[in-house]
């Protein structure tokens, strides 16, 4: 078999955030043609830049991958009310950084494309809800805006035009809930960020102080700038239909090189990227699991065979290897690219142990508004913790199944997914290891006599 | 369209039976109209839907139509096919719509409830037994009707505060709260007192009063009985008395003109709490903190228990004849209440028209909240008006009584429960006989030459007509003190005392025959057995000239106002 040529990175997003010379400056960024898109977006109408937007089929990187041209779609213009503009940077699922590049090394991008969003769909005011530990890029982001309102890119009277907005980063509440569209709305709002119940509370309709409110990833806001550069047609063309674009994909785990990739989507498979671009695993380690787009997505054996049928009818028989980078592929594995955060783990991991700290993270992070997802998820933890300290029982695979089923599809908002998704597929492939946890450790240690 | 032509009404599927429900109701109240209960913790139908308990999920389908074209998608037998959502929803925050389809029995409900069960009580502490809820507890008794009925939790539970006083009447177990936000909604929306909130996160959510704030508001004891669960009690109820023993009556609170819909709980003849009766057009469901303490008027140090002549203890039958013979052939004055019942005061005002007496009456004004505690702190000024005791609005100074004793021109007073050195009369110029018939000692009654004591709201039956001129009746919940007679009997044995008319009767019945003959009045034609337990709204639009002083409240707008608008 000859070996395909490794796919090299395209950058787009990331095209100059590790270049030594560049810096998070406007300065700089003005060199680089910053701001120039913003230009051209105004000689636009708005309606015409959301044209764009959907033709290029650009999807949310946030998680759920909606199209993002969609969602503004569905926007109500005619309540009268004034239309927000929110970026979300909560970046907080587990396994992925790649928000915080972005606004760390170029925080003038996504501005640029804030605004040119915000132009779009007309929006009056525009926030950008970071992750309340980001504080440096919170700082830089401050900086950045402040600069650029100085030379009239957003705030008053954008280039001189008659069209305002304001531009404010607010730093989030500190949960993993925040980063929940309407939990976000909520927590920017000034309360408990406890999501809303959906119907009525869709965002585009009734979400910020009840008025028509976008709420877009930071990267799919960068996005935008570049739709526009190149139009939504070409846009379109780059990686895959239905998944068009480039995606940043964060690698952590047991590879020699982690980081984050930027790849056109579907360029590349999971192997190529643990393999050639991570550089492997470390010496002497097996591929066991990985979990394919952050710590809510289901995990993906090392060894499972991936078959069936792909939307557009082709048929598909993958090892994990094979799995294509792209929105499509690890869904059609029976999981998903979600946030792209790549979670690799060898043969050294404990995968009860590995269940325990995703369960302990849900617990610690559930807002607590609704039943199954509030008592569920600290129960789901209590039981790994106590099988990690010795106290493991036959039937707890079982329970745990059943408490994670009990969760899925009855919550408020996709938290109970998110936290039972994780248990539910570590079961369904690992289940083994569980039960021998129940066999080897079920019993108590002695007590240590002091 | 499946309107049936009854553009307010939608039919929909109800687990297999086309029933008919009102438009834009929930499913959750749609069910209930057609006797299927879907149990729920967070929704009330008076408060905001919240949705996180997640107890009332149900299965929901709608008609399929094609997306293009917009026509029905039929199945093979031509029937209109439903497109089930795969995951169930929430009956409260649904509303219904034309051809839904709802499944509340199906497997997957089925499975929802006994998980959302078993996930409520994994953390609550199961202690029933010592616990005040027990008996009238949701999660007590939707364990029974919809839980597993085992545990397969082997953890420990949280821990959380076990007493915390949350204000001056209220005590909360936070362990026990299944976090359902009712009390939160409450205290935000109707007594617009946002005092409540959850802090922590996740299973540790726990249910306190923002720094520097308590729960203090006169409407804090309704967040208790908006309590699902045995988390928020009365501080003056808890631990006091087992619910399954009490017998509860529909009463009237008598505190103000609002005259909220209540229950008195009792046993063998002891009051031991008030909470509110549901009335969507009075009171929705809540009621004031100071009406639910009433009561302890029954058994107060100075009720009156029995009668006196000359501040001599006297038989009651004594009494009255003492009470006929001083009134005989006198200019008698009456001082009416505004506490009295319809029928009391119809037969008081018959009273005066025998013996040619004058009527005095006396108003009890206070602050409006807005909300159930009017400015006109009595349950039944408008009943005077109704039954023709007065057709002016009383004043708190009963000036005119002041002047006719100045001017000589009474020589003797019926005094109903009034104190009328309150009412701008100076009790030690009174030189004329008093017969006082009340309910509790005053400055007038230890004055008084004959004293006949009378019963509290709790212990009779009668009917008040509340701001809103709403007739509503309310029946005896515990028997009077020993020995004590009806009030109505005490006054138609005035009325047979002291003239030659026909025997009045002193019963309801019959008195309401007497009441409601005259066509011209708002009472004609009812039958007082058959007041509703809601109430009659009767036309008082004949008093509109009346300056009223209740302001804009809860269902209650003032009439000149509303004319205007």
């Amino acid at each position: 078999m000859i070996k395909k040529k490794t796919p090299k990175e395209r950058r787009i997003i990331l095209k100059n955030a590790d270049n030594p010379s560049y810096s998070n400056k406007l300065e700089c960024y003005l060199k680089n043609d910053g701001y120039a898109m913003l230009k051209k977006a105004f000689k636009m109408k708005p309606e015409e830049i959301g044209e764009e937007v959907l033709k290029s089929g650009v999807r949310g990187r946030g998680g759920a991958g909606f199209p993002a041209g969609m969602k503004w779609k569905f926007l109500d213009r005619k309540s009268g009310k004034p239309i927000y503009l929110i970026c979300n940077a909560d970046e907080s699922e587990p396994g992925t950084f790649k928000d915080r590049q972005i606004m760390h090394k170029d925080p003038h991008q996504l501005i640029e494309g804030m605004m040119i969003a915000a132009y779009a769909i007309q929006a009056k005011q525009a926030f950008i809800y970071i992750r309340a530990e980001f504080f440096e890029g919170a700082r830089i982001l401050e900086e950045a805006i402040a600069e650029a309102k100085a030379k009239k890119f957003c705030g008053d009277k954008i280039l001189g035009s008659s069209y305002s907005c304001d531009l404010v980063v607010h730093r989030g509440a500190g949960a993993y809930i925040c980063g929940e569209e309407t939990g976000l709305i909520e927590s920017l709002e000034g309360k408990r960020p406890n999501p809303r119940i959906k119907p009525p509370y869709f965002p585009a309709v009734l979400g910020l102080y009840q008025c028509p409110t976008i709420v877009n990833n930071v990267e799919t806001l960068c996005n935008v700038k570049h739709i526009l550069e190149i139009g939504g047609e070409e846009f379109s063309k780059i990686g895959k239909p239905n998944n068009t674009g480039t995606r940043i994909w964060c690698v952590s785990g047991q590879v020699q090189k982690p980081g984050y990739y930027e790849f056109e989507c579907g360029a590349l498979t999971l192997g190529e990227m643990i393999y050639d671009i991570c550089g492997g695993l470390l010496p002497g380690r097996k591929l066991k699991a990985v979990i394919p787009g952050g710590s809510s997505s289901k995990i993906l054996r090392a060894d499972e065979r991936f078959s069936g049928k792909l939307k557009d009818g082709t048929e598909f028989d993958w090892s994990i290897d094979d799995i294509p980078l792209d929105f499509d592929g690890p869904a059609s594995a029976g999981s998903m690219s979600g946030s792209g955060g790549i979670i690799v783990m060898d043969d050294s991991v404990d995968m009860v142990e590995a269940m325990a700290n995703i369960n302990a993270f849900y617990a610690h992070e559930s807002c607590g508004q609704c039943t199954p997802c509030r008592e569920g998820s600290l129960w789901m933890k209590k039981i790994t913790t106590r099988m990690c300290g010795g106290e493991a029982r036959k039937e707890d695979a079982d329970l745990l199944l059943s408490v994670a089923n009990q969760i899925e599809g009855r919550t408020i908002c996709a938290f109970g997914e998110a936290a039972s998704w994780p248990t539910q597929s570590f079961i369904a492939k690992f289940r083994d290891e569980f039960e021998d946890k129940a066999q080897n450790g079920g019993k108590k240690p002695p007590l240590q006599l002091i | 369209m499946s309107t049936n032509g009854k553009s307010s009404m939608v039919t929909i599927n109800l687990d297999g039976n086309e029933v008919e429900v009102p438009a834009g109701i929930n499913l959750v109240e749609a069910a209930g109209i057609h006797g299927t209960e879907v149990p729920h913790y967070c929704y009330h139908p008076q408060l905001s839907v919240a949705g996180n308990c997640r107890m009332c999920l149900v299965e929901m389908g709608t008609p399929m139509r094609d997306r293009g074209t917009g026509e029905a998608i039929l199945d093979e037998n031509g029937v209109q096919k439903i497109g089930w959502i795969p995951k169930p929803i929430i009956g409260c925050g649904t509303n219904v719509s034309p051809g839904m389809h709802i499944k509340t029995k199906s497997p997957m409900v089925t499975d929802s409830r006994e998980g959302i069960m078993e996930f409520l009580l994994v953390n609550h502490p199961l202690d029933c037994p010592i616990c005040d809820q027990a008996g009238e507890c949701r999660l007590q008794e939707f364990a029974t009707d919809y839980g597993r009925g085992y545990s397969r939790y082997v953890e420990r539970k949280n821990v959380k505060p076990k007493r915390t006083k949350l204000g001056p009447r209220v005590t909360l177990d936070d362990e026990r709260c299944i976090l359902c936000s009712r009390c939160i909604r409450f205290c935000q929306e109707v007594v617009d007192d946002d005092v409540l909130g959850f802090v922590d996160r996740g299973s540790f959510s726990t249910l306190t009063c923002f720094p520097g704030k308590e729960l203090s508001n006169n409407y804090s004891l309704n967040t208790v009985d908006l309590c699902p669960v045995g988390a928020l009690t009365s501080t003056d109820f808890r631990f006091k008395m087992r619910v399954w023993f009490l017998k509860e009556s529909p009463s009237i609170c008598t505190e103000s003109s609002a005259g909220s819909n209540i229950l008195v709980s009792s046993r063998e003849g002891e009051i031991h709490r008030i909470t509110p009766r549901r009335n969507d057009s009075v009171n929705d469901s809540w009621m004031t903190d100071s009406g639910r303490e009433l009561y302890k008027q029954v058994k107060s140090d100075n009720r009156l228990l029995s009668a006196s002549v000359s501040a001599e203890s006297a038989n009651l039958t004594e009494a009255i004849s003492s009470a006929i013979d001083l009134l005989k052939e006198k200019n008698v004055g009456i001082v009416g209440s505004c506490h009295s019942s319809v029928e009391e005061q119809y037969l008081l005002n018959k009273l005066s028209k025998n013996i040619k007496a004058k009527k005095f009456l006396r108003g009890h004004f206070g602050d409006d909240d807005g909300i159930l505690l009017s400015a006109d702190r009595s349950p039944n000024l408008r009943g005077n008006l109704v039954t023709g005791f007065t057709n002016k609005y009383p004043s708190e100074e009963l000036s005119e009584l002041s002047q006719a004793l100045d001017k000589k021109q009474i020589d003797a007073l019926i005094v109903m429960g009034e104190e009328l050195s309150e009412s701008g009369i100076d009790l030690e110029d009174l030189n004329i006989p008093v017969i006082y018939l009340g309910t509790h000692q005053n400055k007038t009654s230890e004055l008084s030459k004959v004293v006949i004591p009378m019963l509290t709201s709790f212990e009779k039956s009668g009917s008040f007509i509340n701001r809103n001129f709403r007739l509503q009746s309310f029946k005896q919940s515990v028997p009077g003190p020993a020995g004590l007679l009806p009030d109505l009997h005490i006054i138609a044995s005035l009325i047979n005392g002291l003239s030659e008319d026909t025997e009045q009767s002193s019963d309801l019945a019959s008195i309401w025959k007497q009441l409601s003959k005259s066509p011209t009045n708002p009472l004609h034609g009812i039958i007082y057995s058959k007041i509703p337990e809601d109430g009659i709204q009767l036309n008082g639009t004949k008093w509109d000239s009346l300056s009223f002083v209740e302001k804009k409240a809860l269902h209650f707008s003032p009439l000149k106002q509303t004319q205007k608008a």
